[in-house]
């Protein structure tokens, strides 16, 4: 098994579990043993992870990516022990950010839900130019791909986020914009859009948004 | 060597020394006496607790002495076999005083009553494999190796960047124990030097090793300033350009060519002083905290007894004397040699090399294949399908390399809870032979289907726990391991509550996932006996006759109408070999060889299929065949670039090394009795287009220098070269070139010679060349009557093309690519495809020859079995899930999955048998349709889930039962 198997959703499910961190490691890049050098493929998907991370509000330290062979035991231990260094310092998931357990809960669920749809994004538009560090670095923190982030990956988000709330009562416009600290104007826009799709009803007796009877599954 | 160690057909006996040998091939009878150890083997299982007790210090020499060891070792940590044995300085073998050792031992193992033990095997064929020893400096009093604490050698400096050497990975030096941050590499110590007790030849190795540990120094501290002084920079080898170039361009980093002696030492801080002489600025001295002496290969230290026992010949360096058409034989029939007893080499040529006396010594006994071969018996299978897990969880002290620090009885008390788990025991050494039938017991008499091994690492023993699986009745794969020991015991020494309760972690993750493990079918593929190899050259046709040679038959493929390739134009080598002479020998040999068969003026249209059973279609002399095969051999060759610098092409006055060679063979008088002659090296190669080394020109450069001096003493010959890379012995020829009166010039790449065609002083036409000379320091003008060039080695331009019918990989520089560059270097990452000869990369023929017979040990490998073993662990596709989006297609690297077209449409359906089980299909396909078997989703996450704490487990599952 390669450090490319490393699946979106293991480390979603991990700081769903409630760990504080999450730290990946895989052999050094260049030197695959095989023709794989699908460690590339797991550094692409801290990046992704990382950006997601940050929209729900989680410290994206939290998720670390190391390189490393078979005789890098005193790295290893180094690294192991910064890591948890750090993690500590950050303090427990969700806690130290100001996060609500089960808002956490809520949001890293809506993540989940997206991971199909991450995939393709991931296939279509995020592959790196070339297989460098820094080329990864470079593409992940480029401005063109900050954007395509916000396009592709923001809006998807939202509608999830949305959904998962509304899986546990009807709320209004504006409570949704308050409780996900979104711009209410955003909300009625993605709140349009999913009701068009048949993924949301409006009650307006009530004024409230509610999952439509397909159960909202995106 | 683990692989070696678990071998039903290889007997190991370590410790052990041949005192001599009778008879002759195919019957000698090997007289050997084992020392005692005073450790019994197969009680011993490597734990080293007698090592941590033993009161007696004594030199850790696998760590160069730098440290100190006890006088009971294992001499290292990853010693095959894993077993301690007690030297001379043991208190209780010299006065009888100690026996701390056989008290601490649980297995009781120590035993002070063994003596030697006399042994007499019989054998078909030896090979000797003695190896090589680093040269020793402290021959030579200049080098101050022994005298000044601060001076190392280059084995001294690995060990030292060790993370299992004497300072645990730390460099530091033995004055002072401080890291120090200015070192000095000296090159060619005890190499390409007259002086007597050193080595006139080249080691070959020395100058990638230094690259190596400059890069390595610079990454444990990446502000030490690193400098190495050098003769030629010889990276002569695949990828060797290229990381010198890495390691010259790190920051803080100085290469400098000049001689170099060490001056003195400094009293006060123990530094040493290094002086040496650059062109620019004369004699200089400097300061440096650590000399590492960049130490050459030397014969093995008992090499000579190897005449005596072995009755071989050796050569005036003290390496096995062998002709260069057969390298790997001595002069003894029937004994073959292997490695550094070659001569200086390298990590690949020592494995082709080993890989061709495995085959040399095949020829001999192919008719007697596999009659004491032995196969392991299992019982059937249990069928546990549809039963609840049944898991048995044993724990293993690992004497006290666990037992220590973490407290097994507690964790063996805690797995006894946790669900599905049916027996929980400690065990002393969960890998003695004991344990083992302990658990193959147990596993029937409480009927578990799934078992866990809490102890070490799954890299060493997981083929054992496997394997006492079978032996158990169960499916291997039922075996699931925790690393209690690497990843906790060993980490956390001095935690040992926290220890305990991570190794409970551990353990409750290792038996969730247990849960979740399916019992997987290996696949045996039937192998088809015949090889296809491509290529008629030296390397095809020497590879065909070993392989035919052992019995098996080959199909030749050549796409001209002759065989012979390329070596058709060489017609000696530097060394003296008739190379047509041996050409037309090999080409009567194939014809005369019944299984083999040649197909000329052939082209490889389609290849299908896999390792054991490929089918290859071929178009040749019009008809089209098909030709079933298990294994293809590339030995496709290389060409020679044209060049397009220097007037060639122009002036007839220029040729290349190769053309010079033919008329000089042939008695061209213009060439013969030219008066003066000037050759250029590195012509299309070492620069932007094609960044490596061609290898093999400066050979041929020499070869033909000193053929003309022989022919016409009176010649003035020039050689302008960039570094002059006659590596291993071929340093003698270059030695005596220099002797004979060859004029060697030094040229830098930018600042390269420049040639017009002119007029000399007699008024003849001659070609005028300039170029700057280092040593005088001005620009200089020759005449020459011929010039000659260097014409780079260039990849064959069908390389891409049969790449691409092979499913294989070309490397930037368009060389196919090997499975693993040192380890395993006749071998394509596809299985059942092999390579050899100028298609991996240029070589000299001896090597090539050498590479050739290698491949076809590799080929034999895979012949001689009826059948190949897949992986179970591999990728599979629920079709119904599937949603023909082709991600895991193009996330594949093997090829391994298509499009199948099934009533529901085209679905992706994986090929077991390429699947190499990375996994990386399975993260990026949408609709997780596609599997890897036995890391399965619900494995891993089952392991993530129960990787959270007691309390938060209960907690999510009170959660759980709250929403419900």
């Amino acid at each position: 098994m390669c450090s490319g198997r490393v699946d979106l959703e293991f480390i979603f499910r991990a700081f769903a579990n409630g760990q504080d961190g999450v730290l990946i490691g895989g052999c050094k890049l260049n030197e695959c043993n095989y023709v794989t050098h699908g460690n590339y493929d797991a550094l692409g998907n801290t990046y992704i992870c990382k950006n997601i991370m940050r929209r729900i509000g989680l410290n994206p330290e939290r998720l670390g990516i190391e390189f490393m062979s078979g005789g890098d035991g005193n790295r290893l231990a180094e690294v192991v022990n910064n890591f948890t260094g750090k993690v500590k310092e950050l303090g427990p998931i969700g806690k130290a950010e100001g996060i609500e357990k089960k808002t956490l809960k809520r949001d890293l669920d809506a993540v989940r839900t997206l991971i199909p749809y991450l995939r393709l994004v991931e296939r279509e538009k995020l592959r790196a130019p070339a297989r460098s560090e820094r080329a990864y670095h470079e593409f992940f923190t480029s401005g063109a791909v900050q954007k395509l982030f916000d396009e592709l990956i923001g809006g998807e988000l939202t509608v999830s986020r949305i959904v998962s709330l509304l899986r546990t009562e009807p709320l209004s416009t504006g409570e949704i914009s308050r409780m996900l600290g979104l711009d209410p104007s955003e909300v009625t826009k993605h709140m349009n859009r999913s009701s068009r799709k048949g993924l949301v009803a409006y009650d307006t007796e009530s004024k409230r948004y509610s999952l439509a009877r397909s159960g909202g599954r995106v | 060597m683990v692989e070696v160690g678990r071998h039903q057909n290889i007997e190991v006996l370590t410790y052990a020394e041949v005192k001599s040998v009778s008879g002759d091939v195919g019957d000698f009878t090997v007289t050997l006496v084992k020392k005692p150890r005073y450790i019994v083997e197969d009680r011993c299982t490597g734990c080293r607790t007698c090592v941590r007790y033993c009161p007696k210090a004594s030199p850790d020499i696998f760590n160069q002495e730098i440290a100190s060891g006890k006088a009971v070792h294992v001499y290292f940590s990853q010693a095959i076999p894993l077993v301690a044995y007690i030297d001379e300085n043991c208190l209780n073998l010299k006065e009888g005083k100690c026996d701390i050792c056989v008290g601490v031992c649980q297995n009781e193992a120590v035993d002070f009553r063994q003596t030697a033990e006399k042994m007499e095997i019989n054998v078909g064929t030896i090979i000797l494999s003695a190896g090589v020893a680093p040269f020793d400096p402290a021959a030579v009093e200049e080098y101050g190796y022994g005298t000044m604490q601060n001076v190392v050698t280059g084995v001294d400096f690995e060990r030292l960047l060790s993370a299992t050497g004497p300072y645990q990975g730390n460099i530091l030096r033995a004055s002072d124990k401080k890291h120090p941050r200015n070192i000095a590499w000296i090159q060619c110590v005890g190499s390409r030097r007259v002086t007597p007790g050193e080595n006139s030849y080249c080691s070959g190795v020395c100058c990638t090793y230094t690259q190596k540990q400059v890069i390595l120094a610079k990454e444990h501290d990446a502000e030490a300033k690193c400098t190495v002084f050098h003769n030629d920079i010889r990276a002569f080898g695949k990828d060797f350009e290229r990381y010198y170039q890495r390691a010259e361009r790190l920051p803080g980093v100085r290469f400098i060519r000049s001689y170099t002696s060490i001056a003195r030492e400094v009293p006060e801080s123990r530094n040493v002083v290094v002086r040496y002489a650059t062109t620019d600025r004369g004699v200089q001295e400097e300061e440096f905290d650590m000399v590492v002496l960049s130490v050459g290969l030397s014969p093995p230290a008992d090499a000579r007894g190897l005449v005596e026992t072995f009755g071989i010949e050796l050569n005036s360096h003290g390496f096995s004397k062998a002709r260069p058409e057969n390298p790997m034989e001595t002069t003894r029939p029937g004994i073959f040699v292997s490695g550094g007893l070659q001569g200086p080499i390298d990590i690949p040529e020592s494995v082709f090399g080993a890989g061709a006396a495995g085959a040399r010594c095949g020829e001999h006994l192919g008719y007697r294949r596999g009659k004491l071969s032995r196969e392991r018996v299992y019982p059937p299978e249990r069928d546990v399908a549809g039963q609840e897990p049944r898991i048995g969880v044993f724990v293993c002290h690992c004497g006290t390399n666990i037992g220590s620090v973490v407290n097994v009885p507690s964790t063996v008390e805690y797995a006894r809870g946790l669900p599905n788990v049916v027996h929980a025991q400690e065990q002393l050494f969960s890998c003695a032979n004991n344990a083992i039938k302990e658990i193959t017991d147990l596993a029937e008499e409480k009927g578990l289907n799934r078992v866990v091994i809490a102890a070490c690492s799954p890299r060493t023993l997981e083929p054992l726990f496997r394997d006492t699986l079978r032996e158990a009745g169960l499916n291997q794969y039922f075996c699931e391991m925790a690393n209690i020991r690497e990843q906790c015991s060993w980490v956390h020494s001095k935690q040992k509550e926290e220890a305990t309760r991570k190794a409970k972690d551990i353990i409750r993750m290792s038996v969730a996932r247990a849960g979740h493990l399916e019992p997987l079918a290996e696949f045996d593929l039937p192998v088809n006996k015949t090889t296809l190899v491509v290529g008629g050259g030296i390397a095809g046709m020497t590879c065909a006759l070993s392989i035919a040679r052992q019995g098996y038959q080959v199909h030749l493929v050549e796409k001209t109408r002759e065989l012979g390739g390329m070596a058709r134009r060489i017609h000696a080598t530097l060394e003296g070999m008739d190379v047509q002479a041996h050409v037309d020998d090999l080409i009567r040999s194939v014809y005369r060889n019944p299984l083999i068969h040649v197909s000329h003026e052939a082209a490889i249209k389609s290849v299908s299929g896999y390792v054991g059973n490929f089918t290859t279609i071929l178009e040749s002399g019009g008809g089209r065949k098909e030709i079933k095969h298990g294994a293809s051999v590339i030995a496709i060759g290389a060409e020679v670039y044209r060049p397009a610098e220097y007037l060639y092409g122009e002036n007839d006055r220029v040729v290349t090394h190769l053309e010079l060679g033919e008329k000089i063979a042939a008695g061209d008088e213009t060439v013969v009795n030219a008066r003066s002659m000037a050759m250029i090296q590195c012509v299309g190669c070492r620069n932007e287009d094609r960044n490596y080394c061609s290898r093999v020109c400066c050979g041929h450069a020499i070869k033909n220098a000193l053929k003309l001096k022989e022919l016409n003493p009176s010649m003035a010959i020039y050689v302008l070269f960039r570094d002059m890379r006659t590596y291993g012995l071929k340093e003698d020829y270059y030695r005596e070139a220099a002797d004979k009166g060859v004029t060697f010039i030094q040229y830098e790449p930018d600042d390269k010679p420049e040639v017009e065609a002119a007029v000399n002083d007699a008024g003849a036409p001659c070609l005028r060349i300039t170029v700057p000379d280092p040593i005088l320091g001005c620009r200089i003008q020759l005449d020459a009557d011929i010039l000659s060039l260097a014409a780079a080695v260039v990849p064959s331009p069908h390389a891409g093309e049969i790449a691409g019918l092979f499913k294989v990989t070309l490397n930037p520089d368009g060389y196919f690519k090997e499975a693993h560059v040192k380890l395993r270097p006749v071998e394509c990452a596809a299985e059942g495809v092999f390579l050899c000869g100028m298609a991996h990369y240029p070589k000299h023929i001896e090597e090539t020859i050498s590479q050739a017979c290698g491949a076809a040990g590799r080929v034999l490998t895979l012949l001689s079995h009826d059948t190949v073993v897949a992986s179970g662990s591999v990728c599979e596709v629920a079709e119904d899930d599937c949603v023909s989006c082709g991600a895991c297609i193009t996330a594949c690297t093997y090829g391994a999955i298509e499009f199948c077209d099934t009533p529901a449409g085209a679905k992706a359906r994986v090929n077991p048998i390429l699947c190499k089980g990375d996994g990386l299909c399975c993260t990026k396909c949408p609709t997780r349709a596609i599997v890897l078997k036995h890391f399965t989703d619900d494995a891993i996450l089952s392991q993530i889930d129960a990787a959270g704490t007691d309390e938060e487990i209960m907690r999510e599952i009170d959660a759980g039962v709250g929403d419900a």
